[in-house]
Parts: C-alpha cells; sequence; structure tokens
C-alpha cells in the first residue's frame, strides 16, 4: 500500500545513468576508504562515498532524504570525524602498525562472513521481492508515520537516552576541568 | 529558445557574473572601507582605482604557486576549490527573477544549508594539511566556529519554511508578496544575518584568520592563485548569504517599477555593503566570547523564534 502525494517518479532511462555513475562512485570511494593508508585521506573518500549516496537517493525521487545525509552525515557527523582525527596523532606516522593489522591472514575472517552475505544479496536480487521477509515494501512515508504514531513513547525514550549521554559528556568535561584549576571556577 | 541551451547559458553567465562580481568585491570592498574610515583606498589605477582588480589579478597569477614540502600535496591542493566549488554550486538555488534560476527545486533551502556545510571542509583540510601550527590552530577554530554557528543558521531559516510551507527559494518569494519577511521574522533575520558573518569568516568572526596572533589562520602557508581562491570563495559567500537574506527576508525579486533582476541585484548589493560596513565598524571578540554569544544567545533566541512562529502559524490555522 501507498500513500498518495508522492513525487513523481523521474524519467527512467535519463536517471539510470546518473544512478549507476553515482553508484560507481560510491563504491569505488569506499573501497579507498578501506585501502587508505592516511585517516585524513580515507575521510575524505567517506565523505565522498556519502555524497555519491546522496546523489543516489536524490535520483531515486528522495531530494529530502538525499539533502539531510549531506547536511547530517557529511556535514555534521564527518566534520566531528575530522575535527577528532586533527588533534590527535599529530605528526605521529602510524602507518607502520595499522600495516601490521592489515595482514592478509587477518581478512579471512570477514572475507567468509561477508561472502556469506553477497551470495544472500545476489539471491535475494535475483529471486524477486516476493522471497523476502517483509511481507510489504515500506515507503518513508509509513516509517514517520509508524515512528511518530504507534511507536511514539520509544522514540521518546531514545531522545531522552539522547539527552543523558549529552549530559553526562557535559559532566565529564566540566568535572575534569575543575580539578585541574578550581580557581578559574565562576561564581554562580 | 531550447530549454536545455537556455539552462547552460544560465549557469555560465552566472559563474561568470560571480567571478567577476567577487573580484572586483576586493576594490569595493577596500573603496568603500576607505570612505568610511576617511581615507583615499586604491584610486590610481584606471578611473576611480577600478584597474586595481586587474592589477591584483595579474600580480597573483604571476605568483610563485609554492606548495611547502612538509604539506600533504594532494589535499593541500584539494582545499581551496572546495570552498569555490561549495559556495558557487549553491547558488543553483538562488532564484533571481520569476523562472531564472539554474534549479529551483523543492529542497532549495536544504540544499544551501548542505552546500554551506561543505565549505566547513575547505578551513579544516586547509589548516590540516598545512602542517603547521598557525594553521591547524585557526582550522580548529574555523571549524568549531562554522559548526556551531550552522546549527542555528539553519533553525533561524525554518521560522520562514514554517510561514511558507515549502523549502522552494520561489515559493517563500512568491509568498511576500503583501509583506517581506523582515518585519514577521526579524529575530530570524538579525540571527541569519550573523551566522552569515560567521559562516564567511568576516570581521567581527574572523578569529580562525586573525592575524595579530595567528599569522594568517588556516591559509597561513598558501601563495598565489590558491591564497586568491580563499579569498574569492569569502566573497562569493559573502555574495551568497546577502543574495539569501534578500531571497528569503526582503523579498527576493519583488518591488515596484524597475524590473524583478534590478531589483534583486539592488537589493544584494545593498546588503553586500552592509557586510564590509559591519566590517569596517566592530571589533573581533575573544574566542570564548564568540562561543558564548553563539550557544547561550543566538540560539535561545532562533529556538524561542522558532517557538513563536510555530504557534502563531498553528493558531491561525485553528482559528480558520
Amino acid at each position: 500500500m501507498r500513500l498518495t502525494g508522492k513525487m513523481p517518479v523521474p524519467q527512467k532511462e535519463k536517471m539510470n545513468a546518473t544512478f549507476y555513475i553515482s553508484a560507481a562512485v560510491a563504491v569505488l570511494s569506499t573501497i579507498l576508504v578501506i585501502v587508505s593508508r592516511r585517516a585524513v585521506h580515507a575521510l575524505l573518500y567517506f565523505i565522498v562515498s556519502l555524497l555519491a549516496v546522496a546523489a543516489m537517493f536524490y535520483v531515486m525521487g528522495a531530494p529530502f532524504v538525499a539533502m539531510l545525509q549531506v547536511i547530517i552525515y557529511a556535514g555534521a557527523i564527518m566534520v566531528l570525524f575530522l575535527f577528532v582525527m586533527m588533534m590527535i596523532n599529530l605528526g605521529v606516522d602510524v602507518r607502520g602498525p595499522e600495516q601490521a593489522w592489515l595482514r592478509p591472514s587477518r581478512l579471512a575472517g570477514p572475507a567468509v562472513l561477508a561472502g556469506v552475505l553477497v551470495a544472500e544479496l545476489v539471491y535475494v536480487l535475483a529471486a524477486g521481492w516476493k522471497h523476502s521477509a517483509a511481507p510489504v515494501e515500506v515507503p518513508p512515508e509509513q516509517v514517520g508515520l509508524a515512528a511518530f504514531g504507534p511507536y511514539v513513547l520509544g522514540v521518546e525514550l531514545a531522545s531522552l537516552l539522547l539527552l543523558a549521554g549529552l549530559v553526562g559528556t557535559y559532566h565529564l568535561a566540566r568535572g575534569r576541568r575543575e580539578d585541574k584549576s578550581p580557581k578559574e571556577e565562576q561564581p554562580r | 529558445m531550447n530549454p536545455i541551451l537556455f539552462h547552460l547559458l544560465t549557469i555560465v553567465i552566472l559563474l561568470a557574473a560571480l567571478l567577476t562580481v567577487a573580484s572586483m568585491l576586493i576594490w569595493g570592498e577596500r573603496r568603500l572601507l576607505a570612505l568610511w574610515q576617511d581615507r583615499y583606498g586604491p584610486n590610481r589605477v584606471g578611473p576611480l582605482g577600478l584597474g586595481q582588480v586587474v592589477a591584483d589579478i595579474v600580480k597573483i597569477l604571476a605568483k610563485e604557486d609554492w606548495i611547502p614540502p612538509f604539506a600533504d600535496k594532494a589535499v593541500f591542493q584539494i582545499a581551496p576549490g572546495v570552498i569555490l566549488v561549495a559556495t558557487m554550486t549553491a547558488f543553483a538555488v538562488v532564484p533571481f527573477a520569476p523562472g531564472l534560476a539554474v534549479a529551483d527545486v523543492n529542497v532549495g533551502l536544504l540544499f544551501f544549508l548542505a552546500m554551506s556545510s561543505m565549505s566547513v571542509y575547505s578551513v579544516a583540510l586547509a589548516g590540516w594539511s598545512s602542517n603547521d601550527k598557525y594553521s591547524l590552530l585557526g582550522s580548529m577554530r574555523a571549524i568549531s566556529q562554522m559548526v556551531s554557528y550552522e546549527v542555528f543558521m539553519g533553525l533561524s531559516l525554518m521560522g520562514v519554511v514554517i510561514q511558507v510551507g515549502s523549502f522552494r527559494l520561489g515559493d517563500i518569494v512568491l509568498a511576500q508578496q503583501r509583506l517581506w519577511f523582515a518585519l514577521p521574522q526579524f529575530l530570524g533575520l538579525v540571527v541569519f544575518f550573523i551566522a552569515g558573518l560567521a559562516e564567511t569568516r568576516r570581521i567581527p568572526y574572523d578569529l580562525p584568520e586573525a592575524e595579530n596572533e595567528l599569522v594568517a589562520g588556516y591559509h597561513t602557508e598558501y601563495s598565489g592563485m590558491k591564497f586568491a581562491s580563499f579569498f574569492l570563495g569569502e566573497y562569493v559567500g559573502v555574495t551568497l548569504f546577502s543574495s539569501l537574506v534578500t531571497t528569503l527576508f526582503l523579498g527576493g525579486w519583488l518591488g515596484p517599477v524597475l524590473p524583478p533582476l534590478v531589483w534583486f541585484i539592488l537589493k544584494t548589493v545593498l546588503l553586500v555593503c552592509l557586510f564590509i560596513l559591519v566590517r569596517g565598524s566592530l571589533p573581533r571578540p575573544r574566542y570564548d566570547q564568540l562561543m558564548a554569544m553563539g550557544w547561550k544567545i543566538m540560539l535561545p533566541l532562533s529556538l524561542a523564534n522558532l517557538l513563536v512562529t510555530g504557534a502563531i502559524v498553528l493558531a491561525r490555522e485553528g482559528a480558520r
């Protein structure tokens, strides 16, 4: 079942090329994220990958999700990652130990597990939608309606959890500063 | 005319106009600052000193483009491009006159916010890749300043979005036919303008490049055209924020007698002058003052604005 008032689906033939190009960029940049030796380079490829996924969302008729992807993931979360990365390991070359972690023998386990997932994906794609576990395809409106309808309590609880995390972080950061220089504490 | 050709023509003219305006602004800013500070400013090269722009460009193109040996070369070269691409791409959603926009998409305002958050990477990567303490400190300041001010920059615009019910900038302009949003959304306008100053890193929010403590901040190691790219990016950013304030709060292309495009340009130019006047008249705050102002004053203000606007819109709908 689909809700009315959906975006008009863009013309298939023209959009397919755009979709596949951005998908190729996404896959390629994701691979480069894994193989990059320097953390900041990996992060840059990660940003490109997120932008490519945003382009895919846009082409598939979900411009709102595409923009949120850029603003939240590429624009906010990745900036914080970069910020932390700039402050740690400054001038220290960590390429040596990282190469030691990436020996081929260590990759065997994840590779087998990923292979199982790929096989599953190929099977589901080949067999079509009817073999999947979900009875119907779920459009984004349905997700929103469900999250803020019957499951609104869960969403509110999750936001409470986030607030608790925020307060906890504030407390931790503030506590350490008071230990170091009690004189600087401002009068309340 | 062929619609695709018209589109391409719009893009080419827009990019050419933006680059011209951005480089002319270097002269414009110096002349205006001089006027307000009782000086002459650059007035020797050509009529009114207009040749100064050409002279500056020739000089900067002829300079050696030096990349420090201790820098991360690839990232060092990408960084100045990012800010130019991000700010110029954001212009795609700005409607200059009825029907005259590169792409007046229905998520236009979100696209602008997305692109302005992309421009943070430019200063972050420039500072990191320079491998130098002043650059790093400058870009640290830039990141925390821009990320903090982005939060309520988005929030300050949501009042307008609630009133219009659309992210499309064309719709937002048309919704102001009776009353510019500068009046009902005055708080939003003030907060957005201040956030714009912080996002473009202009005085009084130019701590990332505070020259008396950080040499030149994140672009200390840059020279030649790459250095100029940061400045072009800054001026394109100023033009972008001015045209967005025009579109969102000052009725965009709307106005009597004169053609729409002329009204748009007139309002935008006035706002650019305001940006320059602010630079000429305000001192630079301390860093903690800047952050405290952001989180303790601007954020609550924009949240209150959002709350009141939402309440009024809901009450009006209920009364209908």
